[in-house]
């Protein structure tokens, strides 16, 4: 997987919807088709412009959550009641409508798969989207690359790409899910409700001793609270890696 | 910054109207903009001064800034970043009342903050009933998200000449940029004559 | 609301500008002398531009307008970015 140095300043392109599917009540994947789009890698985020007739605009960064390489980009969009950008991307966006992109981008909040580490990833809500592209690489590539994925999510609805994970689970030892729901559990779940502490990243977790490649994303509350738990736990600060959202799940 | 436009897409509920400054729209929340984390400051150790071009410096401890008359004011906000809000709520202390009595050939002003930031402004806008230093917004007192203890006020020019959680103001024989100001923003910001950046 | 976001989201905005990737690149802070990758400083970006601290300090190392037609880039706060380079 090649990953240039020197990349050519990112410029604005225009993406048209091809494709969608909800995930949950509140969630949908949109796909996108841009013309030379050069592939992106796991973890990669794009900006997104939206104008309106008026000539008002803004912006927002979104994670990518298709597997690297690809010819089309995959945002996973989760709406918030009072957002601006969310309801539309989430709602109103219809096959054939175009948006602006700008991307990809970010080298370093990428895992590379031709790197044995293992992975431990810690998700907050929709903090999960670039790490859902890791685990897809990971699949897509054939990699047996110990991955485990803790998942702090509010409620059972809340689950984003529930089946694939535990279908992904089903067929790899290699690959864990670990969910920690902080306000409702499901029916069979032993844990109580509550959000992730020392004693869970400890259980669900790679150990700090086995040095693992560590991708923290989510609310900026979250990710500093978890990355303290790393560190404090052990874990080297540089081998752990934060990607902080707003509160829609994008970043702004 | 033309794009394309995405069908259907509006953005947050806004109007244009008359009554605002070229290429503003109205708002009916209060955004909260800053560059850095909010300055937590108790009135115990707050204090504002005032320092001439000459270094002959005026100084208000938060006993002494309360005591001072201040005044009931509603005025319109805004923000370079195009919102505005309209017809809101102020209760503070004139600059004027602050500059009474202070001899100065200045004509620039730099604002100072805690944590920070500056802002520039020409000395002639702070004069005159057009600038405030606000302690109460909307009847309540003024929240640190939104500049308090005190934030300066002056609403006939761009929010971001209105510094939030203001601790000086220095006279200046020469124009002295501040933190926005310094990135390409302008001197003087009137919305009005669409002074946003330094080119305009 | 002022909840800091990181140098991740800074990224596009800087690409425009910089040919290379920005994110990894090593900024070292002029105040402390803390130094880390683009991708870890701290970014407020509910304001007329961005604005990146630093980790450790919370000092400015770097802001970002972008306006009609131009972009402003101040690093005063920066001792020195570092890029690896591939050589030429």
């Amino acid at each position: 997987m090649a990953r240039a140095a020197v990349l050519g300043r990112l410029t604005w392109r225009v993406g048209t919807l091809v494709a969608f599917r909800d995930e949950t009540e509140f969630a949908r994947t949109l796909v996108f088709s841009i013309p030379d789009w050069p592939g992106h890698d796991a973890g990669q985020h794009v900006d997104v412009r939206l104008t309106a007739p008026d000539g008002y605009s803004t912006q927002r960064s979104y994670s990518i959550a298709s597997a690297a390489g690809g010819d089309l980009v995959e945002l996973t969009v989760e709406r918030l009641a009072d957002g601006e950008v969310s309801p539309y991307l989430s709602q109103v966006l219809s096959i054939g409508d175009q948006i602006e992109l700008r991307g990809p981008v970010g080298g370093w909040f990428v895992w590379d798969p031709s790197l044995a580490a293992q992975v431990l990833l810690v998700a907050g809500g929709s903090g999960v989207v670039p790490l859902m592209s890791m685990v897809r690489t990971r699949a897509k590539f054939g990699s047996h690359v110990p991955f485990r994925l803790v998942y702090s999510v509010r409620d059972p609805g809340s689950v984003l790409f529930g089946a694939e994970l535990a279908e992904l689970q089903r067929v790899d030892s290699s690959f864990e899910v670990h969910y920690a729901f902080t306000r409702t559990t499901p029916a069979g779940v032993a844990r109580p409700a509550g959000r992730i502490d020392a004693t869970y990243l400890a259980d669900a977790g790679f150990s700090a001793g086995l040095a693992p490649a560590v991708f923290v994303c989510g609310p900026t509350g979250f990710v500093e609270t978890v990355a303290n738990l790393l560190v404090a736990a052990g874990h080297d600060a540089g081998r752990v890696k934060t990607e902080r959202f707003g509160p829609s799940g994008s970043q702004r | 910054m033309a794009g394309i436009v995405s069908p259907g897409f509006f953005g947050r509920r806004r109007v244009a109207g008359a009554s605002l400054p070229p290429g503003q729209y109205l708002v009916r929340d209060f955004p909260v903009l800053s560059a850095g984390p909010t300055p937590r400051v108790s009135h115990d150790t707050w204090e504002f001064r005032i320092v001439t071009e000459t270094g002959e410096k005026r100084g208000w401890d938060w006993a002494a800034f309360t005591a001072l008359p201040a005044e009931d004011i509603t005025v319109d906000l805004h923000c370079v970043t195009k919102w505005s809000k309209l017809g809101t709520s102020w209760r503070g202390v004139s600059v004027d009342t602050l500059l009474d009595g202070i001899e100065t050939s200045a004509e620039y002003a730099l604002a100072l903050s805690y944590g920070g930031y500056t802002t520039n402004l020409p000395l002639s806008a702070l004069v005159d009933g057009k600038a405030w230093l606000a302690f109460s917004y909307d009847g309540s007192d003024l929240t640190p998200e939104h500049g308090g203890p005190v934030r300066l006020l002056v609403p006939h020019l761009y929010l971001w000449k209105s510094a939030k959680w203001v601790r000086g103001i220095d006279l200046r024989l020469r124009e002295e940029r501040g933190f926005w100001e310094q990135l390409g923003y302008h001197n003087d910001g009137d919305p009005w004559l669409e002074q946003r950046y330094s080119a305009d | 609301m002022s909840i800091p976001l990181d140098g991740n989201v800074m990224v596009g905005a800087l690409e425009e500008l910089f040919s290379f990737d920005v994110s990894v690149a090593v900024v070292e802070c002029a105040g402390c002398g803390h130094s880390g990758a683009v991708a870890a400083v701290v970014v407020y970006t509910d304001a007329p531009g961005m604005v990146a601290r630093c980790p450790g300090c919370t000092d400015v190392l770097f802001r970002l307008v972008r306006a009609p037609g131009r972009v402003w880039l101040d690093m005063r706060g920066s001792l020195c970015l570092r890029v690896d380079m591939p050589d030429a």
